[in-house]
This record gives structure tokens, sequence and C-alpha cells, in this order.
């Protein structure tokens, strides 16, 4: 572990903090060549170095499967925890209020939060838990050569285990009925609308469910599933197209009065979104699960910012946390005196 | 209670007083308020110096089933359970008659009219009393009267027994915290019942109390809220938990002085989280992931959440991240009787997880080592950067103790190896997670958010380097197992020793541990007055001492006193010092119920025979 060289070249580009993004970047990927989850790697260094986040202070969790070995692609100067098969969101959970500081960036798959993952998913929503939380779904299992997940089509086919009868789950239905303040759902074909979701869910002071259609080009890239890319390409229908405006820049957006919506972040930057071809409230929690289940008739998937609220305290909130994190307090904050203590003890007598 | 034993007759003929030596059982039905008139006895003639201590033998059950406390008053200062009890207090139905049947001869019952009982032992003294009339007193009517009932057999009792009745009094004020709406109605019932008795009963039995001075600067709790005490002086950050008896009894202390003795001065906010989990693997999951980012975190459970647990157990090892895990065991496997007592979860904590694993427990024998153990934990945890377990019992854990009082811990916390970015630019940025510098097997870490471009590692349960990359490269597996083996030893040599009292000329020797330390104490003090001296080795940690094989050596016999079916520390005794294991031998017992003295003694003269 030693340092990289940290002083820019001059010709090259540098963020806000005057860092490369090459100083963003991660281990090379072991993942197979065109896998989506490599190109959703790729956007988390794009967003964060866009945005200047600092490295050093983001904390990266996973999983296991595909998916939740990406973190290791990505931001090597932050600390990672590829934890347990669908316990991510308890493991982060501890840590980000052990430490409030940190910038949580979670990184899981359909069968890591669909299936097995399942509960822990719907109460890490239910605490609020400050974390953007990037669900890679192919429908898939890829490390064990390509099970069915709980999100796969009904109907659709597979080499190995032949067809699946089963509806499938729709992860940013499930965030939603648990109240989730920040749900989107993007495709991993789809760099620059990956790229400007990740950045208002890196914004956003709660739980940001990002579910994003990541094929698998190894066992479910057949054309017949929603989870192809194929399918991506011509059944994606853009909800509401974001415009993410950080806090440090004023831009201004060229949309009509009216079509637009402006919604404030807890930073202070501002999430604009303008609707395109429907119109789509995205501060209507009704409005979004029917826009999900109406597209699931269609064997379709909406992408964009389908549900957005920042009225939720979240878990740090909740808790209310002192300004130094719990994981660094002294000694002399969580010890308390001897004197109380032969207080205790004499009441005890 | 199934128990068919027999005990040979303590109780005398009432020409001659029984002065504080004795045992008290109250038998009443689960959820009729009798905790708070039970705890007022025992207090009671606690204040009145008189060695005491109380235990609740309880149904799983909300309401209606029966339940039972126990109070053993002992001038010699014994507070193991007793195996029959001298004193009835029978308020319950449908119990009386087997609750009598199992009364010491020459024991007297108080019971109430309100059960239709019509006495059926000789050798028994009866008093029967008009509880719910004596109730009326109390001014209060519904359900609270029939609380004040249980207020009768304390009036009836104080006048049968002498205690006094201001320190009833004192206890009924410490219970409510001087709050005088609750305290009169009981003692107005209290002063009725005493009156009544005194009309109306004819004192024929030998029991009595007498002041004594022997609890004068004790203290008297319950384990479970003296290891919550602990890690509270521990300075816990973080918890993480899940319900279940009998460990929801730590968490809700946790709750209780948390807020009181760890809120910031300054800033008025509370340095501390206390999280209820969906279930105990999202709870040692969250306490992993706080361990992990630099709290002092920690959990409370019983044996079907330690198995929950196992997963991320094996997690925490491999991968090397302090927590805290206290198992209030109870009578398992799965369900089990989980108001019950065992010491069952030895074997299955010691190895859990999966692969090769074996974990560092802690086993306190006393309230006062509950909280030692509290704080001493977390130095340990983080010191060794491992999960450590904590092994009570729902014997320690729920029932009344006395104890000197808790000592302040010493010294500063330790914290461990953990870098941070000076030490970092010191070191020119060059570590690795996982390498051993320092020859104990335990490397350096640093914690997430720490600002320096080095000091970032990926935290894994896969297999990996000393720079924590990823590797599948069998040696690399080797060395890095062969580490951790290493560090296991390094934890042999800071666990905290057996305490033990070798007899020179001993033949046998007493292994034991946890609850069963109250039984063994007595249990000597009862061989030795039969002529036979024994040694006691009382183990308060895993892995074992090397005293252990010393114990064994100087002893012919070596016995281990343990409350489970499969002799799970004799199990490990063997394992450890294998050559020895023909001088070591289980005296085990698994029934539900807290050990007592008479059952480690007839044991022992089988196993001798």
């Amino acid at each position: 572990m030693t340092a990289p060289t940290a002083s820019p070249r001059s010709n090259v580009k540098v963020n806000k903090l005057g860092l490369e993004k090459a100083i963003y970047k991660g281990l090379d990927s072991t993942l197979c060549n065109g896998c989506g989850h490599d190109s959703i790697s790729a956007r988390i260094i794009d967003a964060c170095f866009d945005l200047s986040i600092k490295s050093e202070r983001v904390a990266k969790f996973s999983g296991i499967g595909c998916s939740s070995k990406s973190p290791a692609y990505f931001l090597n100067r932050s600390h990672g925890f590829n934890a347990l098969h669908g316990r991510m969101p308890a493991v982060a959970t501890g840590a980000l209020i052990a430490n409030k500081d940190l910038v949580g960036i979670g990184v899981s798959g359909d069968g890591d939060t669909g299936s097995i993952g399942m509960g822990q998913f719907k109460h890490f929503v239910r605490r609020n838990v400050p974390m953007v939380y990037i669900i890679e779904n192919n429908g898939v299992y890829g490390l064990t050569k390509g099970q069915f997940s709980a999100t796969a089509d009904v109907g659709q086919e597979l080499k190995y285990v032949g067809r699946n009868e089963f509806p499938p789950i729709d992860l940013c239905l499930e965030a939603l009925v648990a109240d989730c303040g920040f749900v989107a759902r993007s495709f991993a074909g789809d760099p620059k609308q990956v790229s400007t979701l990740l950045k208002a869910a890196l914004s956003y002071k709660g739980t940001a469910i990002l579910d994003i259609i990541s094929p698998c080009v190894t066992f479910n890239d057949k054309d017949d599933s929603t989870k192809s890319y194929a399918w991506g390409k011509s059944h994606n229908e853009r909800i509401v197209d974001a415009t993410f405006i950080p806090y440090y820049e004023e831009i201004t957006v060229d949309y009509a009065e009216g079509e637009a919506k402006e919604v404030e972040l807890h930073d202070g930057s501002k999430i604009v979104l303008k609707k395109l071809d429907r119109s789509h409230d995205p501060t209507d929690r009704m409005a979004a699960i029917r826009l999900i289940e109406e597209a699931k008739e269609k064997q379709q998937f909406v992408t964009g910012l389908i549900y957005v609220n920042e009225k939720r305290m979240d878990l740090r909130e909740h808790e209310n946390l002192p300004d130094t994190p719990l994981a660094l307090l002294p000694e002399s904050k969580t010890r308390p005196s001897k004197e109380s203590l032969l207080k205790l003890m004499e009441g005890m007598k | 209670m199934t128990i068919l034993e027999t005990q040979a007759s303590t109780a005398a003929s009432a020409g001659e007083p029984i002065v504080n030596d004795f045992s008290i059982t109250i038998a009443t039905k689960n959820g009729s308020g009798s905790q708070t008139a039970n705890a007022t006895i025992l207090r009671a003639l606690f204040k009145m110096g008189i060695p005491v201590s109380g235990k609740n033998l309880f149904p799983s059950n909300i309401q209606g089933l029966p339940t039972w406390y126990t109070i053993r008053a002992s001038r010699e200062g014994f507070t193991a359970r007793r195996v029959r009890a001298e004193i009835l207090v029978a308020m319950n139905k449908v119990t009386v008659i087997e609750d009598v049947q199992k009364l010491e001869s020459g024991g007297m019952c108080v019971y109430s009219d309100s059960l239709g009982y019509t006495p059926q032992r000789e050798d028994v003294i009866f008093y029967k009393i008009p509880a719910g009339k004596l109730a009326n007193e109390s001014g209060l009517d519904g359900k609270l009267k029939s609380y004040a009932e249980n207020m009768a057999y304390v009036g009836v009792l104080s006048y049968l027994l002498g205690i006094e009745l201001d320190e009833i009094k004192s206890a009924l004020n410490w219970h409510f915290k001087g709050k005088t709406k609750a305290i009169e109605p009981n003692v107005k019932t209290i002063a009725a019942a005493i009156e009544w008795a005194k009309e109306n009963l004819t004192k024929t039995d030998p029991f009595r109390v007498e002041r004594m001075e022997d609890t004068k600067d004790l203290i008297m709790i319950d384990g479970n809220t003296a290891a919550a005490l602990g890690a509270v002086y521990g300075g816990v950050t973080f918890v993480a938990w899940y319900p279940i008896t009998p460990a929801t009894s730590l968490a809700d202390a946790l709750n209780v002085y948390l807020p009181q003795l760890r809120v910031d001065a300054e800033t008025k906010k509370p340095t501390y989280s206390v999280i209820q989990a969906e279930d105990e693997l999202a709870a040692l999951g969250m306490v992993i992931g706080a361990g992990w980012a630099g709290a002092r975190s920690m959990t409370s459970t019983s044996g079907p959440g330690i198995s929950l647990m196992s997963e991320f157990v094996g997690l925490g090892y491999f991968a090397e991240v302090p927590a805290v895990v206290w198992d209030i065991q109870r009578m398992g496997p799965s369900t089990g009787l989980p108001t019950r007592v065992s010491q069952g979860d030895v074997l299955g904590t010691y190895f859990l997880g999966h692969g090769d694993s074996k974990h560092v427990i802690l086993l306190p024998g006393s309230v006062k080592e509950c909280f030692e153990f509290g704080w001493r934990a977390f130095d340990l945890a983080e010191r060794l950067q491992t999960p450590v377990f904590v092994l009570s019992d729902l014997d320690i854990g729920m029932n009344q103790w006395m104890s000197e009082p808790f000592d302040y811990p010493e010294g500063q916390m330790d914290r461990g190896k953990v870098l941070t970015a000076e030490d970092l630019n010191r070191l020119e940025g060059k570590w690795a997670r996982y390498r051993d510098v320092d020859g104990d097997g335990i490397g350096y870490r640093t914690l997430p958010g720490t600002d320096h471009p080095v000091a970032a590692y990926f935290t894994r349960g896969t297999g990996h380097t000393e720079l924590a990359t990823y590797s599948e490269r069998p040696d690399h597996w080797e060395q890095n197992m062969e580490r951790l083996t290493r560090k296991f030893e390094t934890a042999r040599k800071w666990v905290p020793v057996p305490v033990e009292d070798r007899v020179e000329g001993a033949e046998i020797g007493f292994i034991g541990y946890g609850s069963t330390d109250p039984a063994i104490v007595e249990a000597r003090v009862r061989l030795e007055k039969k002529g036979l001296q024994t040694s006691y080795l009382r183990l308060r940690a895993l892995p074992l001492s090397e005293s252990v094989e010393s114990f064994i050596r100087t002893h012919d016999r070596v016995y281990v006193v343990e409350l489970n079916t499969d002799a799970q520390m004799t199990q490990l005794v063997r394992l450890d010092a294998p050559e020895l294991a023909s001088k070591v031998f289980p005296l085990n017992h698994n029934d539900g119920l807290p050990l007592t003295a008479r059952w480690i003694v007839e044991a022992l003269e089988q196993m001798e025979a």
C-alpha cells in the first residue's frame, strides 16, 4: 500500500479537489468482457470525480455475487467491505452510524437484494440509512452459472435451468412501498442517464435506490429477456429526464415553465426533472407505484427518477448523532466518571 | 419443577428456632403482579443484613401459567439454589397440591383461602390467610386490588418470620423509586395483614430472621443489568440487538442506563446508538459494520440468536473485525426451554462459523464479573481484532444476586492497533493490513474515513494477501491461517486467568465456570465437613489457560461441573490436554434449573464410589 503520485499533469483535467480522474479508479475488473456492471463502475468514477467527492470519505459496501465484486473496481482510495450474501444492508447500517461522515456507496445485485437479502433491503430502506444503494440487476445468478433470480421474467428461458414460472419482484416497487425517498431506475447502456441519477443519488440524504438493468452478457442476454441489451434498447421508456445541478455550479436549464419540476436536495443542490413524453410527477408516490405497475403490464421498464421525497428523517438524524463520529469519540466522552459509578452502586445497596 | 429427590430434613421441632437459614418458595401465576411482593421480601431481608439470593422460575408465557420465586436466606452466605424449600407461600390453586408435596418435612405453608385447599401433610405447619379480604385494605380495586393480594403474604411472612416493617417499607420505597402513590396502598395491605396475623395466627413453626451485618456494603443486582453497566463504562458506542429471552433485559438495561450516563454534557447529544434489528443476523451484521468503522459495538442474544449469527461470526473472525457478543444461555436446542438455564452453547460458540474458526469466550461467574467483562470484552475485541463472546446464562443474567460494589475500570481503554493518517505519514505510506509486524498474529488496521491516500483497504471474507487483495494462492491461504492460529495463542495469554483454590493434599479437583460457582463453593464446604478436601479452578475464559493443565496434573481426579448434557467443557479440557484426558471426568447436569450443592455432593459421591 504505497501512495500513487498525487501531482496532476498540466494537460489533464482535474476536479475541484485538484485531483485527476485516475485517482478515482479501482483495480482492473475481473468480470466478463462487456459486462454492464463495469460500465456502472465507470459511471461511479465519473460521478465522484465530477462532484469532487474525496475518495477517503467514501465507504464502499457490497454483498456477494458478480455485482458485489465491483466495489474493488472503483475508488481505490476508499475503504471497502465485501460482506455476506444479502447482508450488505446490515454492515452498511452499522458502519454509517458508527461514522456519520462517511459517504456510503453500496453495490448489490438482484439475487443479493431480491432474494437472500430482501428482508435486510426492506429494513434498510425503512430505516432510511443514508447510502446510495445500487442494484446491478440482470435477472440471473452469474457466479453460480446461470440460475434465475427473483427479478427474472415469467416465462423466460435459460439454457441450464429451463423456464421461469414465477412472477418477478420489482425492486423499485419494493422500495416504494417501504417508503423509500429516492427511487430511480436506469439501464447500464445509458451512461448519460446513469451518471445523472448517480449524482442526484449522491446528493440525496437518505437511502437512494438505483435499480440499474445491467444485462449479463454470459447467462442472460437473450433478446426476449427484459434484462438484455436488445430489450433495453428497444423498450426503455424514459419517464423523466433529470438534469443534476451540483451546489457549486449555476446551470441554467433550457426548459419551459410548467414543464419542469425542481427538487432541492439536502446539500443545497437541485435536481431538475424534465418531463418528456409522459407526465409523471416524481413527488407523487401513488403515481410512481402506478407507473411501475402499468409498465410491467406492457413489459416495459421505465427509467429515470421514479420517486423523490426529501421529507423523511434519515437514520443519522433519527439517532441524533453527535458531531464527532461515534467511532472517533475520545474516552473522555464514552467512559462515565468514577463518581457516577459510586453513586450508582450506592443506589443498589 | 419435577424434583423427585428428597432432601435430608434441616427443619427441627418448634422448640429450636431456625434462624436465617431457609428457603422460601412463592408459588403464583404468571402476570399476577407477584414480582413486586417477592422483590420486596428479598430486599427487606437483604436490608436486614442477611445474605440472600432470589431466583425466578418462570414459564415461557405472558399470563396465567404457574411461576415460582425462591428466596434463600443463608447466614453462612450461600447463594445457590436448594432442592427443597422449608417455607411455601401457596397462591396458585393449580399447583398447590404438588407445591405442598415438595415442601421440606417440618416446613411451613402460608396459603390463600381462595385456593379452597385442605391441608394434607401432618409434618407441615399450615397458615390459611384471607388474602383477598386483606387486599381490600389497600383501597385499590380491579386488577390493582388483585396485585395487592400479594402484599397480604408479605405482611403475614413479616409477622411470622420477624421481617422488620421498616425494611419492608424501605424496600418498597426503593422499588417504586419513592412514589408515595404506589407505596401507600401496598403498605396499608401489609400493615393490615400484620394486624390480622397477630390476632388470628399462633406461630408454631421454628423459622425466623434476625438482623445481621453481612450485607452492609453489598449491592443487589441481576447479571444482565451488570453486563449493560459494564458496557456503558466500557465505552460502547453502538448496539444492535433483537429481542430474545433471557437476553432482552440486557438491552433493556442499556436503554435505561445509556440515556442516564452517556449524554454529552456540552452538546446534549447521545454518545451512542442503539438499534433494534430485524433479526439476530442483521444485529450482528450491524455490529460488525460498526466495529469495522471503529465503534465499540456489541449485541446480546441467546442460543437461537447465536446460531443465526454464525455466518457473520465466520466473516468477523476471518476479516478480523472487533465485536462483542453476549450470549445469555438458555436451555436448547431450538426453542428448547427459553426460560430455563443451561450452559449448552459452549462448544457451539467456541467453534462457531464455517471453515476453521475458534473464538475467544469470556465466562463470567458472578454479577461482578458481568460488569468487569462488560468493559474488558471491548479491550480484548479491539486488541485482538475479532468477535469476542461473553457466555453468561439465565441464572446469572436474570436473577438477583448480592455483590461487592463494582470496581471502576482500571487504566485507559485499549483501542488496539489502529493507524491514523499521521501514523501512515510516519510510515511513509508503507503498511499492510494483514501483516504480522509484531509477531503476535495481529495486523494493523485503519478506519474508514482516514484522510490519507493509502489508508484504504478492502475487507472481504474471501482469501486475501497481507495487503488485503484477493488471492486464491495456496501459500497465501496457509500463511493467513497460520497467522490466525498465532493470534489465538496471543489471545490465550491475554484473556482473564482462572481463579484457583488449590488445596494442599487434595486428590480431587473441581473445574467449573459461570453460574455453577455458588453451588460448587457450597458443595466444597459440605464435602469438607464430611472430611473430603477438594481443590477448585474456576475458568473465566476460552481459550483455556495453561494453568488448567498443571491443575489436572496436580490432582488425581478432576471433575468438570457444568449445566449441559454433552459435557461440553469436559470435552474442551480433554481436547486441550489429551494426555491427561483419563483424569478428567464430567459432572454435568441439565434439567433447566440452577445447580444445587446437594446435586454436586451426591453426584461426586456416586462417581467416587
